[in-house]
């Protein structure tokens, strides 16, 4: 199955294909993170979602994030792809596939990266409602914890 | 030529994905200045500038043929 170690994707995720990426002899284990959207938020029922990325940007950035994970916590594999366009309820919107020897540090490592895309990464989501819509992240409409920047 | 690409709510907001500055060269400091200016309600102090796929610092100096992005606040995950 073709797919890149980080990706931006148009199509539903399988989460099967970074699983298996990471996976190798000397792993004893694997930790996959999947993000999906969530139909309440503070109250408010999205409809669906739209995901909009600077891809070749993003792309990058995912990739430096698997060398610093790689650089914290030796040995670790590492595969990302996050999807963009219009995602329903329960659609997976980012998976975080890792694996190391020990549980401890795919854990972490796993962590560590949904907190830095959250940072870094060039993706934006819009939620749709049913009065209206708007792109998170720029004026916020509920309260929301400050994103902090590196 | 300095090539700006525009997402999200600045995508909405100008009505366009990308456009072309005929300039040699400006820094960081003066590209958002330039945006605020040119779009009522860009937000400029809430917007990163990428150049080359790289977040650049507001003294940064932009040169023509580089590429350029205005990042609003991220909300991938």
């Amino acid at each position: 199955m073709t797919m890149k170690q980080y990706e931006i994707v148009e199509t539903p995720i399988e989460v099967q294909k970074y699983m298996d990426y990471v996976l190798h002899p000397s792993a004893g284990a694997v930790t996959v993170f999947t993000g999906n959207v969530r139909e309440w938020t503070h109250g408010v029922k999205t409809l669906y979602l739209s995901y909009e990325a600077y891809v070749p940007m993003a792309e990058k950035k995912m990739a430096e994030i698997g060398a610093e994970m790689e650089a914290k916590w030796p040995g670790v594999r590492v595969a990302i792809a996050h999807r963009i366009g219009e995602l329903q309820i329960s659609d997976i919107a980012v998976v975080i596939a890792v694996s190391s020897p020990h549980r401890k540090a795919a854990y972490e490592a796993n962590e560590y990266a949904i907190d830095r895309i959250k940072e870094v990464v060039p993706i934006w989501k819009k939620e749709i409602w049913e009065d209206g819509e708007e792109w998170i992240g720029a004026q916020k409409k509920y309260p929301e914890k400050g994103v902090e920047q590196k | 030529m300095i090539k700006v690409n525009y997402f999200a709510r600045l995508r909405e907001l100008t009505g366009k994905g990308e456009e072309t500055l005929d300039r040699d060269s400006m820094t960081v400091a003066e590209l958002l200045n330039w945006a605020e200016k040119s779009y009522p309600g860009f937000g400029a102090d809430n917007v990163q500038v990428a150049v080359n796929e790289e977040y650049a610092l507001k003294e940064d100096v932009i040169q023509s043929g580089d590429v350029c992005a205005f990042i609003p606040p991220v909300s991938g995950g």
